[in-house]
């Protein structure tokens, strides 16, 4: 029974990122597509729940659905929010290289072990046993995702906040400049 | 960006909530040991509480709230509490990031507080650098406008 109502809540949740894909394609409002793509980090957010990983659904909740649409919606405020009409023409050299990507990873997933397999390398490999098994006595942390990142790969998770501060900093040189030159300007105009 | 003075609703509910997306972000922030979470989501959480407040109550509020020189500060902060708890380990002569050297005589001590400073040391830049991606983008349209 429980597998049953796993597979219905699968199958709803995968047909509603579809459908949710098929509008952000067809709907030129950008600002509509932007919350649109929100609901589709959601909708995954979901899914990765359901495959047990709470903090991959948990990031894609927050950055995802949160902080990306909110982005967006403030790039939309600078340019223009509707989509240009593509030329009839370009659609079936799009169908094309879309499909075709499509194909490729379709085939791709033939290559994949089952899901749920137990005899992947991934789950045979020693580190795993090492992992799963002496973390708790090593670390004294529950949460063997937090002890991974931050002790075991700690040097990577560095490496990753690094970049989340260079990723600062160039938009800040390419965009926050720009604001503080602007600013003696405007406020001028606003005496005059 | 600031809505209208009769938002009283979208007013008053952003007020109440930004409180609790805090405390939760703080929640994420310490509790990510022993449940899910962490310094990554913790600070995408508390620099969402800040953005809030500047959507509904404009750009010049939020800043007044966080200046960009405090973000500009706090933004490498981070980094460098990051790789200060990995100098740390080596001065107590241990590798880079080894934090059983904090407590070598408590081993699972030392990790917990190493992992800590350093998820701190995540939030903290994680959140600095969002807020400064908001206010980068939003001030922006202010000065168009």
């Amino acid at each position: 029974m429980n597998e049953i109502m796993l597979h219905v809540v699968n199958a709803s949740l995968l047909g509603m990122m579809i459908v949710t894909a098929l509008a952000i394609a067809r709907l030129r409002g950008l600002f509509a597509v932007a919350m649109l793509t929100g609901l589709f980090s959601l909708l995954s957010a979901c899914v990765f729940v359901l495959l047990d990983a709470v903090d991959v659904a948990f990031t894609e909740a927050a950055v995802g659905a949160g902080m990306t649409t909110v982005l967006y919606l403030a790039t939309f405020g600078l340019t223009r929010s509707r989509e240009k009409v593509t030329p009839k023409d370009r659609a079936i050299p799009a169908m094309l290289v879309a499909g075709g990507c499509g194909a490729v990873l379709i085939y791709a997933l033939t290559g994949m072990p089952e899901f749920g397999a137990a005899d992947t390398p991934v789950h045979q490999h020693p580190i795993t046993e090492k992992y799963v098994v002496t973390s708790i006595d090593e670390t004294h942390i529950p949460n063997m995702v937090t002890t991974l990142l931050a002790s075991y790969r700690g040097f990577d998770t560095f490496g990753e906040v690094v970049v989340v501060f260079t990723a600062g900093i160039a938009v800040l040189m390419l965009l926050g400049r720009c604001a503080r030159e602007r600013e003696p300007d405007q406020d001028a105009r606003a005496k005059d | 960006m600031a809505l209208q003075k009769d938002q009283v609703v979208l007013r008053i509910i952003a007020k109440l909530l930004m409180p609790l997306i805090m405390v939760f972000a703080l929640y994420v922030q310490f509790h990510g040991d022993f449940g899910p979470g962490g310094g990554f989501q913790a600070g995408v959480i508390f620099a969402s509480a800040i953005i809030l407040y500047g959507l509904v109550f404009g750009l010049d509020a939020a800043r007044a709230v966080i200046p960009p020189a405090t973000l500009r500060f706090f933004a490498p902060f981070g980094v460098l509490l990051y790789g200060g708890t990995g100098v740390l380990t080596m001065l107590l002569g241990e590798n880079f990031l080894s934090y059983n050297a904090i407590n070598p005589a408590h081993p699972a001590e030392g990790q917990h507080l190493g992992i800590w400073a350093v998820e701190l040391g995540v939030g903290i830049t994680v959140a600095s650098v969002m807020m400064m991606l908001f206010f980068a983008f939003a001030g922006r349209g202010k000065v168009k406008a």
